[in-house]
């Protein structure tokens, strides 16, 4: 009889493998080397990416997960090696991203004994996770590997972590692998209810102010074509959360925009004037409702929801369709009658020229101060033509970013939505583009921002991915910044920002650098970077105090946007 | 403002290290004291059952549920109002054996409460009780007087009033 029998750590990397990962992010340490000792003997068939620190790990597995629709792998040791990937982890769950971090651990028989860089990351990271589990002997690593990836990739994805113990990276199994293909105690999407599909129908096809919001189960359910399919048949005008932005082309006619605190102006206050609000794969998020004692309540709710969890969370539906999105859109679209509704769609294009004259105008083609983000996000669309991937990071050049980036294709939009993760965009952006290689990856940060995650500039430098770095600079925390000045008598705490020569930085970094100061440089400077092979680091000075409007203010209704 | 009810919460899961974190966190999330947790193997093997009870409003017990059911190692979560269950506790109660013999009143307090003696020894006897929180605090309340030794009592286990699918639901698994 052959002897199978293979190392504890030899195992997790075949596991991977058989998972289909070609690529993992991660950062060696004392209690997870067995694994980077294969790692090392598997480097043709596993290809492993040196991060600067684990936070970065996380974000650009999700950066990965989110530009393929793959499970990221992130992997870490022991101890602070692990807490580091907690930031990450918590964005991932809150905007469900596939991901599986794998986390090294002090040898079984020293669990407790607080030894060198033990830490109980399970008991950390059980919040924050979708699953996770702790393996203490070799035999379990392929049956909880199988499942890690079965649990992070099906139903509403979501990290998982698995801590390994030395101790069962080092010993010997006999290694046969096992896809997972069920759970008893998981059911990971509900059975569609043709019913619940046939009510939904008969609402929207009597509605004479019909409306649909969409999130990120579309791209997550891979329901692009369902959804352009139902919005062109009924007619509907269409709105989308953050992470549902690139769903449908920003350019299709019924796309009328952004919802939520910053988004679009008629998007936000014709939810109070629909009479029938179709909900499809988002969580009606408080940046999206505003007050819930003021929303939509004139509007009977059709929630299309994969997570039994989220539906009558915030608001209260009349029909709620439970299934994968995809499957209840294919169900649905047969029962939706053709129509048009051009009074209903127009009141959407007079709020938008109303935006248009008191907001748009002068952040795309500003007439005095200086360069605003608007018109760099503007000269983005020029030369990327839409067909670019935007990474943002956090603040107000990511609204800047969602509001006025065009996007051709899906999974182009790439966000920390739910947490708001500062330091997100760097490290994600390097994800994306190893995900995609054939796209463009743009990252959008804020001077603050970057400063958070700025040493994955050595990442992009070792592994030469041609990521374009765009640096919005208004040495400030903008967004706080705004926000102090309109809600707390302009009293800037904390919110200035001194510098380092960014440029600088990023030549030390060995990456094509430039700094744009002036209005006339800035087409030419857009233009070259993302004509440039290599990566390419772009800071942009932009006007200091220029605010993202309209706004929501917090506890407002959406029908009290404010254009300035 | 909702109304603050108690609620009786029963969670049917595998039993697996760290689960009860899993669930016990839910609650922390949502600053939700914890006011009684039985957790025990159910009828079914390797099933283990939680009982909870909370005192909060219905709209955070059904978002409570929802989100306990969602655990991967769940497989099924229920909540109830007082009225739809049978429910008890237990108490054990220490005291001292002289007492016994020199106060005959406890003799009848332990008869009319229908509790039991569970052991007597020379120097303590204990005795034990299940039934509603209200029996066992008038029992309390009663021995107090005499001196209790020791004191405690379990969290409430319970039972619905409606026949549940769960038990076939189970032995469907």
């Amino acid at each position: 009889m052959k002897n199978n029998k293979i190392s504890g750590a030899e195992a997790v990397i075949r596991c991977l493998l058989e998972e289909g990962v070609d690529l993992v992010y991660g950062y060696p340490g004392g209690a997870i080397m067995p694994v980077y000792d294969e790692l090392y003997k598997f480097k043709d068939e596993l290809h492993h990416v040196l991060v600067r620190h684990e936070q970065g790990a996380t974000h650009a597995a999700q950066g990965y997960a989110r530009s393929t629709g793959k499970v990221g792998v992130a992997i870490a040791t022991s101890g602070p090696g692990a807490t580091n990937l907690v930031t990450g982890i918590a964005d991932a769950q809150i905007d469900s991203t596939p991901m599986v971090c794998i986390t090294g651990q002090v040898g079984k028989h020293l669990l407790g004994s607080d030894a060198f860089q033990e830490t109980d990351i399970i008991g950390i990271s059980t919040p924050v996770t979708k699953w996770n589990y702790q393996i203490t002997e070799a035999s379990e690593i392929p049956e909880i590997i199988a499942k890690a990836f079965y649990i992070a990739r099906t139903g509403r994805p979501g990290p998982v972590l698995i801590d390994i113990t030395k101790n069962a990276q080092f010993d010997s199994m006999e290694f046969s692998y096992k896809k997972c293909t069920g759970i008893r105690s998981y059911t990971p999407k509900p059975t569609l209810n043709l019913e619940k599909v046939a009510a939904a129908a008969e609402l929207i096809n009597n509605a004479k102010k019909p409306y649909i919001i969409f999130g990120q189960g579309i791209i997550l359910g891979e329901a692009e074509a369902e959804l352009k399919a139902l919005v062109e048949k009924s007619g509907i005008p269409a709105a989308w959360t953050i992470l549902g932005l690139s769903a449908l082309p920003t350019d299709h006619p019924l796309n009328v925009g952004m919802l939520g605190m910053h988004g679009n102006y008629g998007p936000n206050l014709l939810t109070n004037e629909c009479d029938v609000l179709i909900a499809l794969g988002m969580r009606f998020d408080d940046r999206v409702t505003g007050n819930l004692a003021t929303y939509a309540k004139q509007a009977k709710v059709i929630h299309f929801e994969i997570d039994p969890a989220e539906v009558d969370k915030n608001v209260k539906t009349t029909v709620a369709v439970l299934a994968d999105v995809k499957e209840s859109l294919q169900a649905l679209i047969p029962l939706i009658e053709s129509k048009t509704h051009d009074a209903w769609h127009n009141k959407f294009k007079e709020k938008y020229k109303i935006e248009f004259n008191a907001v748009i105008n002068e952040e795309l083609t500003p007439t005095n101060g200086g360069i605003s983000m608007g018109e760099t996000m503007e000269m983005i669309n020029k030369h990327s033509k839409g067909d670019a991937i935007i990474v943002s990071d956090v603040g107000q050049h990511q609204m800047f970013a969602c509001r006025y980036a065009k996007f051709n294709s899906t999974k182009s939009n790439i966000t920390s939505g739910g947490l708001g993760t500062m330091g997100f965009a760097l490290p994600a952006a390097i994800g994306a583009k190893m995900g995609r290689p054939d796209r463009e990856v743009v990252a959008i940060i804020g001077d603050g921002g970057f400063q958070m995650t700025i040493q994955e500039l050595g990442t992009i430098f070792q592994t030469k991915v041609p990521v374009k770095i765009v640096v919005l600079n208004n040495e400030f925390l903008g967004m706080v910044r705004q926000w102090q000045e309109l809600f707390f008598d302009s009293r800037y705490a904390s919110t200035v920002m001194t510098n380092p020569n960014f440029v600088a930085i990023a030549e030390g970094y060995h990456i094509k650098s430039k700094k744009v100061t002036k209005r006339e440089d800035l087409d030419g400077a857009v233009a070259e970077m993302l004509a440039s092979k290599e990566s390419y680091f772009l800071e942009v000075m932009v006007e200091k105090e220029n605010n993202v409007f309209p706004m929501i203010p917090t506890g407002a209704s959406v029908s009290e946007m404010r254009l300035s | 403002m909702e109304e603050n009810k108690i609620f009786t919460i029963s969670v049917y899961s595998e039993n697996n290290v760290g689960l009860l974190n899993r669930i016990s966190g839910i609650f922390l999330k949502r600053h939700i004291n914890i006011l009684s947790l039985n957790v025990s193997e159910s009828e079914i093997e390797n099933v283990s059952r939680f009982i909870i009870v909370v005192k909060t409003t219905e709209k955070w017990v059904q978002n409570i549920v929802g989100q306990i059911e969602k655990q991967i190692e769940v497989i099924k979560a229920f909540y109830h109002i007082d009225e739809e269950t049978i429910f008890l506790e237990s108490a054990i109660f220490k005291i001292e054996s002289s007492l016994l013999f020199d106060e005959r009143q406890i003799q009848n307090i332990i008869k009319e409460s229908h509790s039991e003696i569970v052991t007597v020894s020379r120097d303590f006897f204990v005795i034990s009780k299940s039934g509603k929180r209200s029996e066992i605090n008038d029992l309390y309340d009663k021995l107090k007087p005499f001196g209790i030794m020791q004191f405690v009592r379990s969290g409430r286990i319970s039972v619905s009033k409606e026949k549940m699918e769960v038990t076939t639901l189970l032995e469907e698994l």
